[in-house]
């Protein structure tokens, strides 16, 4: 059974429409990368699965209940981390960690402490002291110390420093580890392609691109870098290669994975010197598909 | 010296641009206040015999204690009259304006961090509280002059020019002095709502002081800037030198806040913020938990302060009694009710103004769930095992639990000091029983705050509004002569005399059927709308 299931989700606020027929699908033990930029509806969907919004249609469940009508039940087995985590500033950090997990339903005090130390977060301090960064903590560590079985996580390591971020990272491969599902939506790429099995790509309140990471770097390009003996001829109007630049006698350009064979046996009587390629990006991956129509013009 | 100050006079106009509607707003909705209410106020009391017969009730030392010695009382004029009434109130108006305010450009813009924004450009560290300073002075002048110029040109004989234009004056002063004190509390406090918190407590003070010494030590009345105000006497005597002194001291003050806003941090205070607890305590672990620690501060206040507002209310009684066993006129226009009915129809009205002023935490506790969705804070408690329903439910219950209490302490202090003034004292049952039958009306107040955030989130204003317009119904109806029906618009226009007449057990028990389905209106409404922030 899949733990979020999305059917055609729309969400409308007055005449915008902020969610066009949103599909998603994540089974257990996925982690799941949800990317796309500003303002195209991620915060919007996860708010929508958290039972925030109502949905103006299509159907979302999350462990098979509906997440309008069932958000309690469904809560107590999930942990959120929002984008921009806001605090009561007139409480420390220790007491709204302890409120959040208490409200979830769960009782870990060692794996709180654990975390409080991993992190290095002072729980004494009142809330409005805290930098970014540390109201980011709270709420990571409120969530990591709940036994949860979906994390729902947006954007969740946008003010942690370097060091921090890696612990992040552990905290979602030992949460793998332990067939955990975790919606991860996020800016930074390179953390996702580390960290996820399967991604959604969406702009402008729909989802263009979804599915397995490795199977959809198949359907992009490669970047490749050929140096031949004699010089290439009548390369650019081989079908599949884009940006081609040439430097003498070496030659940097991309190929749809489909063509890639015919590319190489369009170089080979050239003979090849060096040949040197690399699997697409999640960036690249990305900006084709944000530049989206401006990128076509 | 000058750096300190540099591009003072653009971020004045930053200020200006930012907020241009609010200022006018706030600006004309207090001089056309005052400027209305002393056009209608002559048409009241036409004859020479009618406003004697004003000035009469005017000696009345609960009349003293609410609005301030009466002068001129010989020959109450038309703006003797209006001063009488209005000053004290336009000067707290004016408080209220430059309190919200002044907050808004120094502690809030720091707590955002949009000071530190303009802290990183060429400005001066002393640049943006002087911005916001004198541009509240320019905005205190234009309503002097336009309150000043309006009250002329209603050409009543006894409102001349000069004094409507020291009324202006008196006003605009006082808004100075609530700016100048405003910048200090955000020097001395580190969060924008210490400061709202100490500058309002100083205002009531002032009035409270205000009003215990002009029934007694007019010393006190002097040290209380409320006081100085009304030694004004305008349209009578015309004194300016309150006003001076007013100003002087608000230079002094603003002075003191430049001085501790050069030597702090940005971002601190004078006043510190001890660490708190790593755990947090069992009582804390709920929906409720959170809605009480959050405002426990905040009811142990009001619990207080209604307390002493009771009692200074009570105070009077006994002044009461006295002149209305003195006074031959009171006794020939209303012997029925003269001698001790006279006090009790006067406790009621009391209580009723008490139980008014015991709606503002009772309100404020309940919508702070609402200032919780639109900081954004209302989504993390969401999205653990908490149903919309108890959230709710938290947050109502503090505000709902909170009416009998306010209301105890009110009665509690209201009893007590008549016992002590009085010769004769009222019996703690009767004013208990006052206070019983006001509670069905601040339950209907706290319901529509209820269905308010159910359905309409961003109107909670509108709750606010209407208990406004029951303090002045009921405040000022009798004074200003309203009809009847204005003051049955108000839940609190519909609670029985109660010395006098019985408790309208049926009406009262409608208000609260009433205020109950609109309670569980509201619920129903939580639970269907999308949370906001």
């Amino acid at each position: 059974m899949a733990v979020i299931s999305v059917r055609d989700l729309t969400k409308k606020f007055g005449k915008f429409t902020a969610l066009n027929k949103v599909n998603l699908e994540l089974e257990k033990g996925d982690i799941y990368g949800f990317i796309g930029p500003n303002g195209a509806g991620k915060t919007t969907t996860i708010r929508i699965l958290l039972g925030i919004l109502k949905a103006s249609g299509g159907k979302a469940t999350v462990f098979g209940q509906d997440v309008w009508k069932d958000a309690v039940s469904i809560h107590k087995n999930l942990a959120y981390v929002p984008g921009d985590v806001k605090l009561w500033p007139n409480l420390t950090g220790g007491e709204l960690i302890d409120l959040f997990i208490k409200l979830r339903g769960s009782n870990n005090k060692t794996r709180r402490d654990e975390l409080i130390e991993r992190f290095q977060l002072d729980p004494t301090k009142k809330c409005r002291t805290y930098s970014k960064g540390n109201r980011q903590k709270v709420a990571l560590i409120a969530a990591f110390a709940s036994d949860a079985d979906l994390y729902i996580l947006d954007e969740p390591t946008s003010g942690l420093d370097p060091l921090m971020e890696q612990i992040f990272q552990e905290l979602i491969l030992e949460a793998r580890d332990q067939g955990k599902t975790i919606l991860l939506s996020s800016h930074i790429l390179h953390e996702v392609e580390k960290l996820c099995n399967k991604v959604s790509i969406i702009r402008e309140g729909q989802i263009i691109e979804a599915g397995d990471l490795k199977k959809l770097r198949h359907l992009t390009r490669t970047r490749m870098e050929v140096e031949t003996k004699r010089q290439l001829e009548g390369f650019d109007r081989v079908k599949g290669v884009h940006d081609l630049y040439i430097k003498d006698k070496t030659v940097y350009f991309q190929v749809d994975s489909e063509e890639i064979n015919n590319v190489i046996k369009f170089i080979s009587p050239f003979e090849i010197l060096r040949l040197e390629s690399a699997p697409p990006t999640l960036e690249d991956l990305f900006m084709r598909h944000y530049r989206g129509e401006a990128g076509d013009l | 010296m000058f750096r300190e100050f540099s591009n003072t006079r653009a971020l004045s106009l930053f200020i200006l641009r930012r907020d241009r509607v609010r200022l006018v707003v706030w600006i004309l909705s207090i001089s056309i206040f005052v400027i209305a209410i002393a056009a209608i106020l002559p048409d009241l009391y036409t004859t020479f015999e009618e406003r004697q017969v004003m000035a009469e009730a005017m000696e009345n030392p609960a009349v003293t204690v609410m609005l301030g010695p009466g002068y001129g009382l010989d020959n109450y004029t038309d703006g003797a009259m209006m001063a009488h009434f209005m000053l004290v109130f336009s000067a707290i108006g004016m408080g209220i304006m430059n309190i919200m305010l002044v907050v808004r450009y120094t502690r809030e813009d720091e707590e955002e961090g949009r000071t530190e924004m303009i802290r990183s450009l060429p400005t001066g560290s002393l640049s943006y509280l002087t911005a916001s300073f004198s541009l509240l002075c320019l905005v205190n002048v234009l309503t002097s002059l336009l309150v000043g110029l309006g009250l002329s040109s209603l050409a009543y004989e006894s409102m001349d020019l000069i004094g409507s234009l020291l009324y202006g004056a008196a006003m605009g002063a006082i808004g100075i002095f609530f700016a100048a004190l405003t910048s200090l509390f955000a020097q001395l406090t580190s969060n924008a709502r210490a400061t709202i918190g100490y500058s309002f407590s100083f205002l009531i003070a002032a009035y409270i002081v205000r009003g215990i010494g002009d029934v007694g030590y007019e010393l006190l009345s002097l040290i209380s800037p409320l006081g100085l105000v009304l030694r004004t006497q305008v349209y009578v005597n015309n004194y300016c030198w309150p006003v001076f002194i007013i100003l002087a001291s608000s230079v002094l003050i603003f002075a003191l806040s430049l001085y501790l806003n050069s030597i702090r941090d940005l971002g601190a205070g004078f006043i510190q913020t001890r660490p708190g607890r790593a755990r947090a305590s069992r009582l804390l672990l709920s929906p409720l938990g959170l809605a009480f620690r959050l405002q426990k501060n905040s009811i142990i206040a009001w619990t207080l302060g209604m307390l002493i507002l009771g009692v200074s209310y009570g105070s009077i009684l006994g002044d009461l009694e006295g002149f209305i066993n003195s006074s031959e006129l009171i006794r020939q226009m209303i012997p029925e009710i003269a001698g001790k009915g006279m006090t009790e129809s006067f406790i009621t009205m009391l209580m009723t103004i008490l139980s008014i002023l015991g709606t503002i935490p009772v309100l404020l506790f309940i919508l702070r769930l609402k200032g919780e969705e639109k900081k954004g804070r209302t989504e993390q408690i969401l999205a653990a095992a908490v149903s919309r329903k108890s959230l709710l439910a938290s947050f109502a219950a503090i505000g709902l639990m909170a009416i009998p209490l306010i209301q105890l302490m009110s009665v509690l202090g209201l009893w007590s000091s008549a016992a002590f003034v009085m010769e004769d004292p009222l019996s703690f049952s009767t004013i208990i029983k006052l206070g019983l039958v006001h509670l069905p009306a601040m339950l209907f107040m706290a319901a529509l705050a209820v269905v308010l955030i159910g359905f309409l989130p961003g109107l909670t204003g509108l709750v606010w509004l209407y208990l406004g317009y029951s303090f002045f119904v009921v405040y000022m109806g009798e004074m200003l002569k309203l009809p009847n029906w204005l003051e049955k618009l108000s839940p609190f226009g519909h609670i029985p005399q109660l010395p006098l007449e019985g408790a309208d057990i049926a009406r009262l028990s409608i208000m609260a059927g009433l205020a109950i389905a609109l309670i569980v209106a509201g619920f129903i409404g939580y639970r269907q709308r999308d949370i906001q922030g």
